[in-house]
């Protein structure tokens, strides 16, 4: 099957990335994450974290488009392919920014392959700026689209579902739910009725993550029988890349920002970019971010021209990316020496937003293993 | 399996000449060699092997598969975007190398950006048709790594340049015409005093050593030159430009130019992993298959990304952007390219355990050795053309802007 040049990446993308990387960094989204953590350090002390995101900044992004960016057009939508979402996605993980976008992105894809007028009307109102996120894995967070501990039946949807992404941010949950005839699909308002919410403590500043228990709680079937497993089976390689394209981003900036401390931090007369022993680790990082890069730009080209192989490449690219998001903020942290194990430092906060992305859908072993399996 | 080869959108005229390529590579493949060819074209010593390969480049070129984006008063066939295709069916069909490939793959390149006109239509017809064999004379006893400490020295005399000193690890030295020469044309300016010359290999003051590798192979050779002349039209670009022209060919070397149709060996590195997940499938261990055991199969699958990445990688260098600078990835692949490719040999003898240490020869050998033949040749890679070292000074210090190794 032929694949575009250029991975189908071409101006429009480029200047998507460029207006995405700028508006990133003129909302400082680390500055604002900062104030909003401040006095929640002490893990011991059990202060809640809020889980907060720039709300002005999420309106902005909702107005340009790019909420809704994936959404097809009869939808309301902008109807762009996954290699546009990748470039936005990249973009969000250098600037580590905590928003709904990531979140409302993999719910989008999900109902796009769910295909029917239910998930038409939900991708509507993703349209018209309301936030979403995917309520798909069961108490062991293990991915498969048969995971999940929530039962659909007449009474509406009961059980819990777990390891559910940026749930304070959400306004309402795509629910993988057991029914009579398979896994089916739900939509259902975060603050509905028969939805209670807990939230997890993690260790990624960036994101927040909870559970939400649902008792006789009244859903819209959006993938009835088992085509809600056809539509995640069918997704599940946009969410790897998608992933795979935050870790991306990240590493970059982990990459360019150690670059930077080894030119400017000086020890025994020089800066320290100049001992072998810190250069070649920074390289390593660059050949690292760049091999997991080339994977996710060829698993979102295969998802949009070739999805006989796409399930193949989006593997490879999460479990490259999961490998390298290890790697970089390992190097990261280490060569920034002392500072670099510091809260102070925005290596740390990198770092655990890396740490979290590792094992989100499944890191490179778990890959790896799926990958054999058709080999 | 995804041929990522073949992913590109193609014009009409693209789509039928790879079409012409698959077809006439498929019917005029040569019968194999007597005595198996080497694993790649800078071991070849034999003249058996020689003469054949040198017939099929001829044959090749003829049709249209090397030089094919060269300009037609040089030789070459005169298209554009055609040489990548061709190219990359020449991998695909796992036909011979092509035993020029420093003439091809280095000299080529450089006069086309820095030869004469002359120069230009002297030598590039021969070197395509492989005629003229080339061999590189950079590396010295003393300067590795240290490239721009060179002592082998050209004193003007006359018309001539009178040269003297020794070069080594010249591959393909006991077979070339020409020599890709860097000389020391002034002591005093270590970088501005470097000169680049064409060195006639057939003339008086020229021996050539052969040294064997620890393969027992001996495609590597030492080249005395005492008091060989080399006429003044035979110089490259200005007296003391050597250094600059030097850093575009080790460009080409380095992997970031395949512009004339070099194919050094017939292996591709998805081939390889091919070859290495069938010979999993195939080796038992512990009552079962290694292919079956998952920390086997973890190592080989991280090997098998990797491998993808790569050629990804080089498909992702044409877009300037996606790229991360003009260099970026072009700089890195002979460094990846060649630690990927002993990482998946060392695998290999892994997966042959006891038996790996059956060399090439041995009738019970897998393969009749290649395998560990092939994972001491991958120190060619990996230490040639720039060590891994020096690769990640350079990568360092020109892609992320960190202090000179110097």
């Amino acid at each position: 099957m032929a694949q575009p040049r250029d991975f189908g990446f071409g101006e429009e993308q480029q200047m998507l990335k460029d207006a995405s990387r700028k508006f990133m960094e003129d909302k400082q989204p680390l500055v604002t994450l900062r104030k909003q953590i401040a006095g929640s350090e002490d893990p011991y002390l059990g202060k809640e974290r809020t889980g907060g995101f720039d709300q002005a900044a999420w309106k902005e992004m909702v107005q340009l488009g790019w909420s809704a960016l994936a959404v097809p057009e009869k939808d309301g939508g902008a109807g762009m392919d996954l290699v546009t979402a990748v470039a936005v996605m990249e973009e969000i993980g250098r600037s580590a920014m905590p928003t709904p976008l990531t979140s409302t992105l993999h719910a989008t894809f999900v109902l796009r392959e769910a295909g029917t007028v239910e998930a038409s009307a939900w991708l509507r109102k993703i349209a018209q700026g309301k936030s979403a996120t995917l309520a798909i894995f069961g108490a062991d967070g293990s991915l498969g689209s048969d995971s999940t501990d929530v039962a659909a039946d007449e009474q509406g949807l009961t059980g819990t579902s777990y390891f559910i992404q940026d749930l304070q941010k959400a306004d309402f949950l795509v629910v993988a739910a057991v029914n009579a005839d398979g896994v089916g699909l739900y939509c259902i308002e975060t603050e509905g009725e028969g939805v209670t919410r807990e939230f997890d403590r993690i260790v990624d500043l960036t994101r927040d993550q909870g559970r939400v228990s649902f008792s006789a709680a009244e859903a819209d079937c959006v993938a009835p029988a088992n085509l809600g497993a056809q539509a995640l089976h069918k997704a599940m390689p946009a969410l790897l890349t998608l992933v795979a394209a935050d870790i991306a981003g990240g590493c970059e900036w982990l990459l360019q920002t150690t670059a930077e401390y080894a030119r400017i931090r000086t020890q025994f007369d020089r800066p320290i970019g100049f001992f072998q022993a810190v250069k070649h680790p920074i390289v390593n990082m660059m050949i690292a971010t760049d091999e997991t890069r080339s994977l996710v730009y060829n698993a979102a080209c295969a998802y949009d021209t070739d999805p006989d192989d796409a399930d193949r490449c989006a593997r490879l690219a999460k479990s490259s990316a999961s490998d390298t998001a290890e790697f970089c903020a390992n190097r990261g942290t280490q060569l920034h020496g002392g500072i670099g194990f510091t809260w102070e430092a925005d290596v740390q906060i990198y770092h655990k937003r890396q740490i979290h992305s590792q094992y989100l859908f499944g890191d490179g072993v778990w890959h790896r293993q799926k990958l054999a399996e058709q080999l | 399996m995804a041929e990522s080869s073949k992913r590109g959108q193609e014009s009409p005229e693209q789509a039928e000449f790879r079409a012409y390529c698959r077809a006439w590579l498929e019917e005029n493949r040569p019968p194999p060699t007597r005595m198996p060819l080497p694993q790649a074209a800078y071991e070849v010593t034999a003249d058996e092997h020689r003469s054949y390969l040198v017939d099929w480049q001829a044959k090749c070129y003829e049709a249209g598969l090397i030089a094919t984006d060269v300009a037609k008063e040089y030789g070459g066939h005169g298209h554009t975007g055609f040489q990548q295709i061709a190219s990359a069916e020449v991998r695909r069909a796992q036909v011979p190398y092509f035993i020029n490939w420093i003439g091809l793959g280095m000299t080529a390149p450089t006069l086309l950006a820095h030869g004469t006109q002359a120069q230009k239509q002297t030598y590039l017809p021969p070197i395509f048709s492989g005629e003229d064999i080339w061999c590189q004379g950079f590396s010295e006893p003393g300067a590795g790594s240290d490239l721009v400490s060179l002592s082998t020295s050209a004193v003007k005399q006359g018309d001539n340049w009178l040269v003297n000193g020794s070069k080594v690890w010249t591959s393909l030295g006991a077979l070339a015409r020409w020599m890709l020469l860097l000389a020391r044309t002034d002591k005093a300016d270590k970088y501005n005093g470097i000169t680049y010359f064409i060195c006639p290999m057939d003339v008086a003051g020229v021996t050539v050593n052969p040294i064997h590798k620890m393969t027992g192979e001996s495609g590597f050779n030492e080249v005395v030159l005492d008091n060989v002349i080399v006429p003044d039209h035979m110089r490259i670009d200005e007296v003391g430009a050597g250094w600059k022209v030097a850093m575009s060919t080790l460009t080409s070397e380095r992997g970031a130019a395949q512009g004339v149709g070099a194919v050094a060996s017939s292996e591709s590195p998805m081939g390889t992993m091919e070859q290495l997940i069938a010979l999993a499938k195939g080796t038992s261990r512990n009552g079962r298959s290694v292919w079956d055991d998952p920390v086997w199969r973890d190592r080989i699958m991280k090997l098998y990304e990797r491998t993808e990445a790569l050629m990804q990688s080089s498909r992702r260098a044409a877009n300037r952007e996606l790229n991360g600078g003009a260099m970026r990835i072009p700089l890195q692949g002979k460094l990846v390219g060649s630690e990927i490719g002993q990482a998946v040999h060392q695998c290999a003898l892994a997966i042959l355990g006891m038996a790996s240490s059956l060399y090439v020869g041995d009738a019970n050998s897998v393969a009749d050795g290649k395998w560990t033949l092939g994972y001491m040749n991958t120190y060619t890679g990996t230490i040639s053309g720039g060590s891994s070292e020096i690769q990640r000074n350079i990568l360092g210090e020109r892609v992320l802007g960190l202090p000179k190794t110097k």
